[in-house]
């Protein structure tokens, strides 16, 4: 007879993510620790971070983290970038050996500018700047073998790759950056490959989005954003998510609270009893945007430039926690998460499925 | 037996107090509990815990006669499959309080979130219960067979004075009884379920609940009492039998 020693491993992505609404900047050491609180959510094929506010010097360029699997594609994808780009600044993403990090990529990072002429050749006419950029994004991940953007938005970055998040932080040196929102993502890989691609946060322009479920809707949803430019190349589902924001919110010109009425909205017998003005939008809604409705259980947190915003599906099928004290707002997936980087908060709860928490920074700022 | 739990891995943390227990040890204060899973797990007989910080998943899980008081918020999966004891909790509480739990009481003085009390069963005399002093999330007492589920939605936070009972309260419930105070909508109710007054009778059955609830958090049993309660109960044990049979 076979004998095992079968032990489960006990599982569930972890998300953690601040936002000082008053704009002060944090060293990445203070989410490092809210995250491995959450160690045990993940198994060690996926971690990372996304955090603002971090590069005020280059904070009109995009950023773009790139990572390649050899110097072929690299030189591939920097030919590429020559073409499309001005590039004012490139650099190796600084990194500090760990031996709990292997097959690391190639890691660069370019702050770049559109080159306008280059519209209505390799790229559409009449795009403007975070069109093109997404266009740029787009073609890189798509035809240039082994190369992928996997962070583009100006003065923010997304940091992952396979690991633990704290050795990911530490392999990154998260502490010499400082922000204003940080998200971090444990990843507990189910159905798709645990690769350096496929760890958390997926981003797009200043769009980023770390998450705790399956997006069962994955090929709807992808399918939908293919009529609009955007293509799927990472292979995890949550990637459809950083794209349906960037339609959504950016291109379609939808408010936050919007958008998530759209990736998560009421049911039909809800619906029914609402007042007429609630009814009308929330039938239009899902009516005009049924193919970007996020079906299965889903906690995520989504950042950009202006915000951090928490969202669960509409039966709760995932977990999510949040707190505030003074001018920061926190979300996890787990209450300990938030209490080891700030043990005393003036209120916490679980904030209700469906209905998003929405953290702006204060007006004025940012 | 006092600990410090401030940075100790749920592991060593949960073995120490195995150990104790094993030696003998019946009364433990942990204190920057933060997180680590898995307390009071398994444990039998006559042990009492006071928990200070926000133990992490699974709480009390397989727990068999143990009392633990959690001076503060309890995460997701307190009293999963929990057989006996009694399990306090200050603060709020995550999804899935009770799961499967089959004996023992849950004392919450404040909000609980979602799927509380799912799978909750009884046999013969093992009624497991549960009491929330605030609110509940949606799918209150899912599937639940047996036991007893007490929802007063008054002593937690105040969320735009929205019910205390959140949607598809008793979903597939075919055994046990939910008492909602203040009532609830029919239709937030699972198929099949309608909300009755409760009877005198009822409100005997639950009073030495809601008593044990008042002296645990030092508060006015009239004043709980000083108001209607419905009932929520299947009307048959086998009320989906020709669901898949037809």
């Amino acid at each position: 007879m076979q004998s095992w020693n079968y032990q489960k491993d006990i599982s569930g992505c972890g998300l953690s993510g601040l936002i000082n609404k008053d704009g002060t900047r944090v060293g990445g050491e203070v989410i490092v620790r809210s995250i491995a609180t959450q160690h045990d959510r993940g198994n060690g094929l996926g971690g990372g971070f996304a955090a603002y506010g971090i590069y005020p010097d280059f904070a009109d360029h995009y950023a773009l983290h790139i990572m390649c699997d050899d110097r072929a594609s690299l030189a591939a994808a920097e030919s590429f970038l020559k073409e499309a780009v001005y590039i004012a600044h490139q650099e190796r993403i600084p990194i500090r050996l760990n031996p709990k990090i292997t097959n690391v990529p190639i890691l660069n990072r370019y702050f770049v500018k559109p080159r306008a002429e280059m519209e209505g050749t390799t790229f559409d006419k009449g795009l403007s700047e975070d069109d093109f950029m997404v266009q740029v994004v787009m073609k890189i991940n798509m035809d240039i073998q082994g190369a992928f953007v996997f962070s583009s938005g100006k003065n923010m970055g997304a940091f992952k790759g396979v690991g633990y998040p704290e050795d990911i932080a530490d392999f990154y040196r998260l502490e010499d950056y400082s922000g204003y929102i940080w998200t971090a993502h444990n990843r507990f890989p189910t159905n798709t490959p645990g690769w350096w691609g496929g760890a958390h946060p997926f981003t797009i322009l200043d769009w980023s989005i770390v998450h705790n479920g399956e997006i069962s809707s994955y090929g709807i949803n992808k399918r939908y954003l293919e009529m609009f430019g955007y293509h799927c190349t990472l292979l995890t589902d949550t990637e459809v998510v950083a794209y349906l924001l960037d339609l959504l919110i950016r291109k379609h010109g939808l408010a936050v609270d919007v958008a998530c009425l759209a990736l998560a909205p009421p049911f039909w017998k809800e619906i029914d009893r609402m007042d007429e003005d609630r009814r009308k939008l929330c039938k239009a809604i899902r009516m005009v945007y049924g193919s970007a409705l996020l079906n299965g259980p889903f906690a995520i947190l989504f950042a950009y430039n202006g915000g951090l915003v928490g969202l669960n599906d509409r039966i709760k099928l995932r977990p999510l926690v949040a707190a505030t004290k003074g001018e920061t707002v926190y979300m996890a997936s787990e209450e300990s998460a938030i209490r080891e980087i700030c043990p005393d908060p003036e209120r916490v709860w679980a904030p209700k499925a469906g209905d998003p928490v929405i953290a702006h920074l204060n007006p004025g700022i940012g | 037996m006092e600990i410090n739990a401030k940075g100790i891995y749920y592991r060593d943390l949960n073995k120490m107090i195995r150990e104790a227990v094993a030696g003998g040890e019946r009364s433990f204060v942990l204190r920057n509990i933060n997180g680590q899973r898995y307390i009071g797990d398994g444990i039998e007989g006559k042990v009492k815990m006071d928990l200070y910080g926000t133990p992490g998943q699974d709480m009390a899980a397989f727990m068999k006669g143990p009392e633990i008081v959690v001076h503060g918020n309890a995460q997701d999966g307190v009293g999963n499959t929990m057989d006996d004891g009694k399990i306090t909790i200050t603060g709020m509480a995550g999804d899935i309080v009770g799961y499967g739990m089959r004996g023992g009481r849950i004392y919450i003085q404040g909000d609980v979130g979602y799927r509380v009390g799912i799978h909750m069963k009884a046999y013969k005399d093992k009624i497991p219960a549960i009491v929330i002093g605030g609110k509940a999330g949606d799918f209150l007492g899912e599937y639940m067979a047996g036991g007893v589920i007490i929802l007063l939605g008054m002593f937690g936070e105040d969320r735009n004075g929205r019910p205390a009972a959140g949607d598809f309260l008793g979903t597939g419930m075919h055994g046990g009884a939910i008492y909602v105070r203040g009532g609830v909508d029919e239709h937030m109710l699972g198929k099949g379920l309608k909300p009755e007054e409760a009877t005198p009778e009822d409100m005997k059955t639950i009073r030495p609940y809601l008593k044990e609830f008042c002296q645990v958090f030092g508060l006015d049993l009239n004043g709980i009492l000083d108001g209607s309660f419905s009932k929520i109960a299947p009307a048959t044990h086998r009320p989906y039998g020709n669901m898949y049979a037809y």
